[in-house]
């Protein structure tokens, strides 16, 4: 009983909403989007699906004629049946969508695209971009290239740095590439080398323990990822090496932004940004957008900003699992 | 081994007579039999040359002991593991085990801070708790495979997925991390030493002896070795093969739980990628170190062999340059191949 009047109270509210907006703009008086992405399975996907599930909140909140469906997949087939069940059964008519592969996703998601949603795809674009309306990611070539700058300065433009890389990937490339190209402007500075830790702890660990072994002289290590920075920084704790100046992770980890507004470990001074935030921002763009029956631009980037100790507050966000 | 195996079941198993279907009262080993043990040794003293000729640092003792106490959490599961392949059985969910006892224990140590005033009583509890829940996983397994009479490929592939989903779900998908004052508390139990010898390589070398003997020296151990070779055999021969399968997967568990207290200080955390793969490392070193898939014959020498040897190929690895990066796991699956080549068995 409750829970009905309730219902109709806020589809009350839905409507006088939705004619209040449709005096004001020519508005699509009632969105519903479709969000689908990857299941949690490491601590940035968990961050992906809780930043969807707080845009819902707030969006929902802010616009009553807005509803947002949150759906997580755990692999490309079963995130392409989705896509049918969010048309045929909640009849979305805008999709955000983070897909798992690029290649298998490009036709379900042209189906949907040909049926009029509105398409907004994140961080892995589609092999063919006519299938999608707009693109948003974040900039993995500033996460390479900011981290090199930075360790550039803080190192005089003289010293020997180890790299630890992820997952062999597209995006993992474009990282690399971007930091070794900083790094070659400064002919005083040496990689050593740039090993796979595949974004996992424990690889980081054992990866940084044979470098340590293996170079007798490191100022400074690019851990290319918060996951990693902690096996690392336990490794050269266990080493007792006193010769490592500083290590720069990456993506922004609370645990980390928290040490660098602490100050609490002198190796971590800063990180760059790539947040599973932008999920958030692509939901509301997007949303806000279709609301106003507006398109958004093919591609939009999501900035990576450098992280100090100055500007540290406002990428904490201690309720995030990541 | 298997053809002379048989042969001696096929002669004297009767019922009340577990002795005579243990390998032991098999014909003396040939030489050439003998040989075929040494293989997996072989390969790993070729792989240290190797190693210290590519990179003179690998022969130190700091990267030696390194190896080794990476080594032991695979090395220990590894051990369980044998018994649980040598009796005819598998376990695919070793790596998701570690994943949920690290979790769990993680918060229920984090939950006694307030309660128990002694942070070494709350390491204690919560070390007597991992090797509970390991052993009662093991069972569950056991039971479900004995009783339930499901596949141990099956049982075990299931609770493979339930471990981590559950731990995905305890951890939001994120990390539990451990309580700041009980992880300094905690860290020497992986990170001290005695006597210049990390403490795990300590558990590790005390697990292997303990396993040895129980392989060969015990009835228990013989009734495993039984029950791989031919379970029907052995169940004429009066051998209580339920409990002694079920007893494998709880030693199993057990074990899984012993590598999760050693792994928990290390990082003082445990996340969804906590133990990812580390049931396909552990099968490869039982199986590198020459036991059959299919049960009935193995040892332990062969076992810890095999770990060690898994890990010394990823060390050589980092520690040189000459391949590139991209080819690391193809070096990793040739010499695998390789070492199989030397202690193949003639059938």
């Amino acid at each position: 009983m409750m829970k009905c009047s309730i219902r109709n109270l806020a589809a009350g509210v839905a409507t006088v909403a939705a004619l209040g907006l449709a005096t004001g703009a020519a508005a699509q008086d009632k969105v519903t989007l479709g969000v689908s992405i990857p299941t949690a399975t490491h601590s940035f996907t968990a961050g992906i699906v809780w930043w969807s599930n707080q845009a819902k909140k707030d969006l929902e909140k802010a616009h009553p004629g807005l509803k947002v469906i949150v759906k997580t997949s755990s692999g490309a087939p079963q995130q392409a049946n989705q896509l049918q069940d969010l048309l045929t059964v909640d009849k979305i008519n805008a999709l955000v969508i983070m897909p798992f592969e690029s290649a298998s996703l490009t036709q379900p998601v042209a189906q949907l695209k040909k049926k009029g949603v509105y398409v907004t795809v994140v961080d892995r674009g589609l092999t063919d971009t006519s299938a999608q309306d707009a693109y948003v990611a974040g900039d993995n070539k500033a996460f390479g290239r900011l981290a090199a700058q930075y360790m550039a300065k803080t190192l005089n433009g003289k010293g020997q740095i180890v790299a630890l890389r992820g997952i062999p990937t597209t995006l993992d490339n474009e990282r690399m590439n971007a930091f070794a190209a900083v790094i070659k402007k400064y002919p005083g500075i040496k990689i050593l080398d740039a090993k796979y830790a595949n974004w996992n702890r424990d690889d980081a660990f054992k990866v940084m323990q044979d470098y340590l072994t293996r170079f007798k002289h490191i100022d400074a290590v690019w851990a290319a990822d918060d996951d990693m920075t902690y096996g690392v920084l336990k490794a050269i704790k266990q080493s007792g090496r006193t010769d490592i100046k500083e290590v720069f992770g990456g993506a922004g980890a609370k645990g980390m932004v928290k040490m660098i507004m602490d100050g609490s470990n002198p190796l971590i001074k800063a990180d760059v940004s790539y947040s599973p935030k932008f999920i958030y921002d692509a939901i509301k763009l997007t949303a806000e957008a279709r609301l106003k029956g507006q398109r958004l631009p093919a591609n939009t980037i999501i900035p990576s900003v450098l992280i100090t100790k100055q500007n540290a507050k406002e990428f904490y966000f201690p309720d995030s699992p990541f | 081994m298997q053809p002379e195996h048989t042969d001696a079941i096929a002669g004297d198993a009767g019922p009340g007579a577990p002795e005579s279907v243990t390998p032991h009262r098999a014909p003396a080993r040939s030489w050439s039999a003998r040989m075929q043990g040494l293989g997996p040794i072989a390969g790993l003293v070729l792989l240290c040359i190797a190693g210290t000729a590519l990179n003179s640092s690998f022969a130190d003792l700091s990267n030696i002991m390194n190896v080794l106490t990476r080594t032991s959490f695979i090395g220990i599961i590894s051990v369980g593991m044998c018994f649980v392949i040598i009796s005819g059985g598998i376990d695919l969910s070793v790596g998701s085990m570690v994943a949920l006892i690290a979790g769990s224990m993680i918060l229920i140590m984090n939950g006694l801070v307030a309660a128990v005033a002694s942070p070494v009583w709350v390491i204690v509890l919560g070390m007597a708790f991992a090797l509970t829940l390991g052993a009662l996983l093991g069972l569950a397994h056991g039971v479900l495979i004995t009783r339930g009479r499901i596949e141990p490929f099956i049982v075990t592939l299931g609770t493979l997925g339930i471990f981590r989903a559950v731990l995905t779900y305890l951890a939001n998908g994120g990390a539990i991390t451990l309580d700041n004052k009980l992880s300094d508390v905690y860290s020497p139990v992986y990170y001290g030493s005695l006597l210049g010898i990390p403490i795990p390589v300590w558990v590790f070398v005390a697990i292997a002896l303990f396993g040895g003997l129980l392989l060969n020296r015990t009835t228990f151990g013989r009734y495993v070795q039984a029950i791989g070779s031919n379970e029907q055999v052995a169940r004429y021969a009066a051998v209580n093969v339920d409990t002694t399968v079920t007893l494998t997967y709880v030693f199993l568990g057990v074990c899984v739980g012993i590598a999760t207290v050693l792994y928990v200080p290390r990082l003082g955390s445990a996340s969804p990628t906590t133990g990812l793969l580390w049931e396909l490392e552990a099968i490869a070193a039982v199986i590198v170190g020459g036991t059959a898939l299919k049960g009935g014959a193995g040892t332990i020498t062969g076992t810890v062999v095999g770990a060690i040897l898994l890990s010394v190929i990823g060390n050589i690895l980092n520690l040189t340059s000459i391949i590139s990066v991209y080819l690391n796991a193809a070096v990793q699956g040739a010499v695998i191949i390789v070492v199989a080549f030397l202690q193949r068995r003639r059938s």
